[in-house]
């Protein structure tokens, strides 16, 4: 199977307040289908690392492949458009635009990319929803939903571009059990159903155990 | 590759429901430029009533035979004195006729002239209005009155009357209403004029002349060139001055030196003879265009501070577009758009505010003495100075949009979610 996501050589350094080398020679990969999880101890460099796969921090060294295709070194409107295209995030904190209503929040991504009509966009989105049985909200103003709502629609969001690979900043660590549990649910089914590479990074042990495969980190190293 | 449907449905979001702020940003551009508009057209009018008041009725070049003293004396033509240093006391001036040589030709000539709209012949001359034994001193102009009706507004400053009734009227008279107040006289009475060389003449009031410059109203008169050549006893060439008007009024220094130059007169060009109007007009512009730029540097501090406020409020909103795909650029341009916004509606609003304010400054009533064809206060709505606050608003918002939403741009999104 063919490589979603690729890392070579990844290291980083915090300079402020002291220098500080926080990842160190990370290698790996995500191939497609693959639903994987990032361990650690707090601190250890998991969200650092995961910032930097998501393209949004540019500041180490090394290689990133995104679809075996060269992405560090790229000019940020590039990388921008990469992000929109191949990569869905969830976060802890939902992190949804309070002003606009769930639906609109689902489709921004899709307006931004503008690939698709307006009508189809509204279609996928609608669709998007229904998948996560929250197709009732679609009308409500995000800052009006519930926390388990709420990281539902980012999921949704996430997945509107269709993209290669979903990453998740702990997305069900400020959630409850049975919540936490749909949110698995959801990821799992994404994952078997339609083929859609996941990369998690959880704190929740329980999370982890079910997915293919646990990259346990420690100390700015892959231990696992 | 911008998504300007994307980012203005963003930015309208951001602006509608923080509506209070919004308002208050747009309403101070409104303010700015609504002061600037009603400052600017008030200004502008008063100083073309100003300047119409003396300008209009002023010839742009003004030719005549200066009465002076030669300025070779015969003296120096000599040979024996060449090498001495001559004194001549109590030099007198120079015995030379008034009226100009060959006027009518020259009048012929300058019309020719492609630069000129008109050059028009006048007759200056001393009389007496005489009223029973009392003998008033006065002058008497003559003049082609629809001429002068057409180059130098002769209309606005006859109240009552026309020029085309002093035309038309042989021996009639357009009579200073000083002179008329004196003499208790009414439009189509006769006054008695008598010439410094004798004789008496009727003339028949046509109209009364009023300045607005009591003194020159109370000796001033005009009538046909025709009637005043006949009081004076002189052939139809005899003419004293010749007025010209130009189509740009920056040609009458040289052309004014040039007919010196060529016909041996007199030329006062109307730069050197009201030098003092221009400075009055260009420190009122000064201080109008001072006071709109304080006011819209004021309101684009506003807009600074609102959308600065709006940026640290939105830093979540920033991080979430960057995650999901907006370039830093897309984000400038929702927080620059949301100024744009502002400005644009709040300029829109000060230009129709300020339109409406001039326009009922238009309409309060302003009489003088001095202006007998002004009944309100002057004001001049000249398009120009709507687009130009239009360009006003645009730019100042634009200054204000651009430092806040540079700094959005550079925020780093990692930093934003990481440190929730």
């Amino acid at each position: 199977m063919s490589n979603v996501l690729e890392a070579k050589q990844i290291n980083k350094y915090f300079k402020k307040p002291v220098l500080f080398h926080v990842l160190k020679d990370i290698n790996f990969q995500v191939k497609k289908g693959e639903f994987v999880s990032i361990m650690g101890k707090s601190g250890c460099g998991k969200s650092t690392l995961l910032y930097i796969l998501s393209t949004m921090d540019t500041d180490y060294d090394g290689e990133l492949y995104l679809n075996n295709k060269l992405i560090t070194g790229q000019d940020r409107e590039h990388l921008s458009y990469m992000r929109n295209k191949h990569i869905g995030f969830v976060f802890q904190f939902h992190y949804l635009l309070s002003e606009f209503s769930v639906l609109e929040n689902v489709m921004l991504p899709a307006k931004k990319l503008a690939e698709k009509s307006y009508q189809e966009i509204e279609q996928d989105a609608i669709e998007k929803l229904r998948m996560l049985n929250i197709e009732h909200l679609a009308k409500k103003r995000a800052s009006r939903i519930s926390g388990g709502e709420k990281q539902r629609v980012a999921i949704a969001r996430a997945l509107i571009n269709n993209p290669s690979i979903i990453m998740g900043d702990e997305p069900t660590g400020n959630l409850d059990s049975s919540n936490a549990e749909n949110v698995f649910n959801i990821f799992k089914r994404l994952s078997d159903a339609q083929g859609l590479s996941l990369l998690i990074v959880t704190h929740d042990e329980d999370f982890a155990n079910k997915t293919d495969r646990i990259i346990q980190m420690g100390d700015g190293k892959i231990i696992v | 590759m911008t998504n300007w449907n994307v980012i203005l449905n963003i930015a309208k979001t951001h602006l509608l429901t923080k509506i209070k702020q919004t308002s208050t940003a747009a309403l101070g551009v409104t303010f700015g430029i609504g002061a600037y508009i009603t400052l600017v057209c008030f200004m502008t009018g008063l100083n073309g009533m100003l300047d119409d008041l003396i300008l209009n009725q002023t010839p742009h070049i003004h030719i005549y035979n200066e009465i002076e003293p030669s300025k070779n004396q015969p003296i120096s033509l000599i040979e024996v004195t060449e090498e001495s240093f001559n004194i001549v006391h109590s030099i007198k001036p120079k015995l030379s006729q008034k009226k100009i040589h060959n006027a009518l030709p020259i009048i012929n000539y300058l019309e020719t002239n492609e630069n000129v709209r008109g050059a028009l012949p006048q007759i200056k001359t001393q009389i007496f209005y005489i009223a029973g034994s009392i003998e008033l001193g006065g002058n008497l102009t003559g003049i082609k009155p629809i001429d002068e009706a057409e180059f130098f507004n002769m209309n606005d400053y006859i109240i009552e009357g026309s020029a085309e009734d002093l035309h038309h009227t042989d021996n009639g008279i357009l009579l200073g209403i000083g002179i008329a107040k004196k003499m208790s006289l009414n439009v189509g009475d006769r006054v008695q004029v008598s010439p410094i060389n004798g004789g008496i003449f009727p003339l028949k009031i046509v109209g009364f002349y009023q300045s607005g410059i009591a003194d020159l109203d109370a000796i001033q008169s005009f009538t046909n060139i025709k009637t005043v050549q006949r009081i004076l006893g002189n052939a139809n060439n005899y003419i004293t001055d010749i007025n010209v008007k130009l189509y740009d009024i920056e040609q009458a220094v040289p052309l004014s030196k040039k007919i010196e130059q060529q016909f041996n007169l007199t030329a006062i060009d109307i730069k050197t003879a009201n030098a003092q109007f221009e400075t009055g007009t260009s420190i009122r512009n000064l201080i109008t265009y001072a006071v709109s730029i304080t006011l819209l540097i004021v309101a684009g501090f506003g807009i600074y501070n609102i959308l600065n406020m709006l940026i640290y409020e939105k830093m979540n909103d920033i991080a979430i577009l960057k995650a999901t795909g907006f370039s830093g650029k897309d984000v400038q341009l929702i927080f620059m758009a949301q100024a744009m916004i502002i400005g644009f509606i709040g300029g829109i609003l000060g230009l129709l505010i300020g339109y409406v304010l001039a326009s009922v400054i238009a309409t309060i009533p302003f009489q003088t003495e001095a202006l007998p064809t002004v009944e309100t206060y002057p004001i001049n709505i000249n398009p120009s100075f709507f687009i130009i606050g239009f360009l006003f608003a645009m730019l100042s918002t634009f200054l204000a949009g651009y430092l806040p939403s540079k700094k959005a741009k550079k925020i780093d999104p990692v930093k934003i979610i990481r440190g929730q």
